[in-house]
């Protein structure tokens, strides 16, 4: 089945391509001012003359998402494994966490723009903090999800708490961590740019906020695509590492029917 | 004796209350003998099998297998469970080689003898392939090479085929038989298929429901190596009959 695999990328371009022509031609049949919106041709012209400013203002809003997309990891992973193996470390604290993320992340970000200034420490905390919950959560559903019956014959061969760990509850939690991962990459650009809407003066988000003072939409529109170029890059390269390692997961594989 | 099982019980406690799950059972099983524990679902028959390898605890009694007493999970074992546990992730032959990993033994020599095995329930050219890509019965296989690697002395079986369709049944109980005469090794063997429990045992022992009780051990009197057709003589039916009797009387068995 491997070459229904080489068509699928050709049938995305192809939706996506008809959806920028349409645009294209509804604005300039229906006479849209630019100010209102741009055409994609317009907008790939100030990407291709700015392309400078916005890159370096995408590689600062890039390494606040990845800063805080890694900070998260290493929260979460460890908090799903104590929740995991400890009932009352987990009744202490699940339910603050479960708390804790029925604030909106848009409500707080003012505060860390005054505990923590306009630099890159407030985006970092705002990616963490709205990106480790689907972490954690599918984590501990993942490390749970391990059945007594494989327990029992890993002990049958005299393994240890962290061989049971190693060879059969992290993997066999894998699965259900990627699907965390890839929520949290969509909510990770959600972040950076939520954060730097509050308060910055660099990045995408700033680029934006700043474009929207000037009235000018074809560069909103320009950032916008960049955004969704690094979300999609970074979706994919969470979804390119989960095929790499999990080649034998049924979300991967494409060898059968049901 | 080579596995001593006296005046072992299990409660479980749970919120509705403790439930018995096995009452006093007394049971000796040689060294490569071939026991089937027969019963009818929830008699506790896997109960005495958790509680044979130690990896669940025994309310009261006392249990040694070669001299030594079962205190923690006992690990000069083999384990077959029901479903066949293979890791999804590792091939046929990673997933067979885990018992040496885990055991820490030496794996150039072992992976020979998994080599071996795999080639010996038919399932040479798939040792390269991930569990998912074989049907429920050639995972069977590869789990019981799994656990027969490392050769241990005792090798329990919790309904093994039980999922199984009765033709790759027949095929496994065949093979299991071959294996055993080949490396003899102490068998203990749930099922709740009274013909697969004459048909490989030495001893059959009979359970009656919660809480399970031994309630007859029927002796096994069939030339080995025992062949399919084995199963029409009338020397069989007559112990199938005499295991279904014990269950009439016990009253698992009704018809009107």
């Amino acid at each position: 089945m491997k070459s229904l695999r080489r068509f699928e990328a050709p049938w995305a371009l192809i939706s996506g391509f008809a959806f920028f022509l349409a645009w294209q031609v509804a604005v300039e049949a229906l006479q849209v001012p630019a100010y209102l919106l741009p055409t994609p041709t317009a907008i790939v012209l100030d990407m291709a003359k700015h392309w400078r400013l916005l890159s370096q203002h995408a590689l600062i809003t890039l390494w606040e998402i990845g800063l805080g997309f890694f900070v998260s990891i290493g929260i979460a992973m460890p908090l799903a494994v104590m929740f995991t193996y400890s009932r009352i470390f987990e009744k202490l604290f699940y339910p603050l966490i479960v708390g804790t993320q029925t604030i909106p992340k848009v409500a707080v970000a003012p505060l860390f723009l005054v505990w923590f200034g306009f630099g890159l420490t407030p985006k970092v905390i705002i990616v963490t903090l709205m990106t480790f919950f689907p972490i954690v959560i599918n984590a501990v559903v993942g490390l749970k999800s391990l059945n007594l019956q494989a327990v029992y014959l890993a002990q049958s061969m005299g393994a240890g708490p962290w061989q049971v760990f190693w060879h059969f509850r992290l993997p066999n939690a894998l699965p259900s961590i990627f699907a965390g991962l890839k929520v949290a990459c969509v909510l990770a650009v959600i972040g950076a740019i939520v954060a730097e809407f509050v308060g910055a003066d660099s990045g995408l988000g700033y680029l934006i906020v700043v474009a929207a003072t000037d009235q000018n939409v074809t560069r909103q529109f320009a950032a916008i695509a960049y955004l969704s170029v690094i979300g999609i890059l970074f979706f994919w390269a969470v979804g390119y590492l989960e095929r790499l390692l999990l080649p034998w997961h049924a979300s991967v594989r494409r060898d059968q029917e049901g | 004796m080579f596995i001593t099982i006296e005046k072992v019980s299990k409660t479980y406690e749970t919120r509705n209350g403790p439930i018995r799950a096995l009452d006093t059972v007394d049971l000796a099983i040689r060294e490569n003998e071939f026991v089937s524990i027969v019963g009818p679902s929830g008699c506790g028959k896997s109960t005495l099998m958790m509680l044979l390898s130690g990896l669940v605890p025994r309310s009261t009694g006392s249990i040694t297998i070669s001299g030594k007493r079962v205190e923690a999970p006992y690990t000069d074992i083999g384990i077959v469970f029901q479903q066949d546990v293979l890791l999804e992730w590792r091939s046929i032959l990673q997933n067979v080689m885990i018992q040496a990993e885990l055991r820490k033994l030496d794996r150039k020599k072992l992976e020979a003898r998994a080599r071996h095995l795999i080639e010996l329930v038919g399932l040479k050219g798939f040792e390269g392939m991930y569990p998912h890509e074989l049907s429920g019965g050639m995972r069977q296989r590869a789990s019981i090479c799994r656990a027969l690697l490392h050769s241990p002395p005792l090798l329990l079986m919790d309904e093994p085929f039980g999922a199984l369709d009765a033709l790759t049944r027949d095929q496994l109980n065949i093979d299991l038989l071959r294996f055993w005469q080949e490396s003899p090794t102490t068998v203990l063997f749930i099922t709740h298929s009274v013909s697969e429990a004459v048909f490989l045992s030495d001893r059959v022992v009979i359970m009656s429901p919660r809480p399970g009780r031994i309630e007859e051990i029927v002796d096994i009197d069939l030339p080995r190596p025992r062949r399919i057709a084995m199963r029409e003589t009338p020397r069989f039916l007559d112990y199938s009959r005499r295991i279904g009797r014990v269950f009439e009387s016990i009253g698992i068995l009704r018809e009107d």
